[in-house]
């Protein structure tokens, strides 16, 4: 693999992992705001 | 399809050795997904009710990016003859920028993804019709009509007439007439907003054999089916007033645009030699593109600015 496809490659990893890294993100926010304080009322 | 057929595809489509991000982001047709972000934002802000301002948002994401999965998937199941069209030659498959796989991966990724947070951050009844409008965009248009009858625009409208009512639907959790009428709204537009684009592109989708109505009924044809199409859309742009969610200034735009639209579609019915005449199409088709913004804007504005929400005293009364 040359050179160029290496960057871009690195260019692709970085830019999967910053959307992954934005969707765990996006579900812990939306499971806050759907469940409210409710999610902390829960048995121990 | 065949092996050879295959073999004769990778020829032509070189597996690339992966290509720069914004190669992937043009799979997703963000000219497209703009158009598609606007009205279904429009959609879910007439609904009745609330939704919390960061679900709204996830909402919109949601149906902007499963929007643009089925764009991916439209240039994988198209590469074969998007690279022989002079509109889509540019497009990251044919010119070898993301392999045929890449694109059909992402599509599938992406579409599963965009339905998932669709349902979990609002309901399923908006997750159903998203998914439905990916599959109907993939499977009806796509896969089925486009290279089969000329009324392919004519029913696959339908998937890019969606967004508002999933908009609608994500705020509800229900389909009402208000909604079908924006829906509706758009499936008219697109038969006269596609057949102005056949007309100057006509040699393009000859060349490939898809049946667009200019290249199987011929331009004169395609020009009639523009001005009846045309008439029927400013006629039906008048619901909104109708079930009155459109207001007074909602009425004098529709009108003004109407007759916009209706005088460029008379140009384009008249002029039909030359380069006059592919002028006249490609200056319906841009203004069809501001028409479908300025209409959703307009209703946009009565519901969002207060005051400026003035009934016409025209609503059916129920």
């Amino acid at each position: 693999m040359e050179e160029e496809d290496l960057k871009k490659r690195k260019k692709r990893s970085i830019a999967i992992g910053l959307m992954l890294v934005g969707f765990a993100i996006l579900f812990y926010a939306i499971t806050i705001i759907r469940l409210g304080g409710d999610v902390f009322n829960r048995p121990l | 399809m065949s092996d050879v057929s295959l073999k004769s595809m990778d020829d032509v489509y070189p597996q690339s050795a992966g290509g720069e991000v914004r190669d992937y982001f043009q799979l997703l047709k963000p000219r497209v997904m703009s158009l598609v972000v606007f009205t279904s934002f429009v959609g879910l802000m007439l609904a009745p009710g609330t939704l919390h301002p960061f679900l709204g948002f996830v909402a919109i994401l949601a149906i902007a990016v499963g929007a643009g999965a089925s764009g991916a998937l439209n240039m994988w199941y198209d590469a074969d003859i998007d690279g022989q069209m002079q509109r889509t030659a540019a497009r990251p498959i044919p010119r070898g920028r993301v392999s045929k796989d890449e694109a059909l991966a992402l599509g599938v990724v992406l579409s599963c993804f965009s339905v998932l947070v669709l349902g979990l951050a609002t309901n399923w009844l908006a997750a159903g019709l998203l998914a439905l409008t990916i599959g109907f965009y993939l499977f009806v248009y796509t896969m089925w009509l486009k290279r089969r009858t000329p009324q392919n625009i004519v029913i696959g409208g339908a998937a890019g007439s969606f967004p508002p009512m999933i908009g609608w639907a994500a705020v509800t959790g229900s389909v009402s007439l208000e909604s079908v009428v924006l829906f509706l709204i758009i499936f008219l537009w697109t038969p006269p907003h596609f057949w102005a684009l056949a007309l100057y592109r006509c040699r393009d989708y000859s060349r490939v054999g898809v049946p667009m109505l200019p290249v199987v009924k011929g331009p004169d044809s395609t020009r009639t089916h523009i001005l009846v199409y045309s008439f029927i859309l400013v006629a039906f742009s008048l619901a909104p007033v109708a079930l009155g969610f459109g207001g007074v200034a909602y009425l004098i735009m529709s009108g003004l645009l109407g007759a916009g639209f209706l005088y460029l579609a008379y140009l384009v019915f008249v002029h039909r030699v030359g380069v006059e005449a592919d002028g006249h199409a490609k200056r319906l088709f841009l203004f069809s593109i501001f028409y479908l913004f300025a209409l959703y804007l307009v209703l946009l504005l009565e519901a969002m600015v207060p005051g400026m929400m003035v009934p016409t005293g025209f609503e059916f009364k129920v």
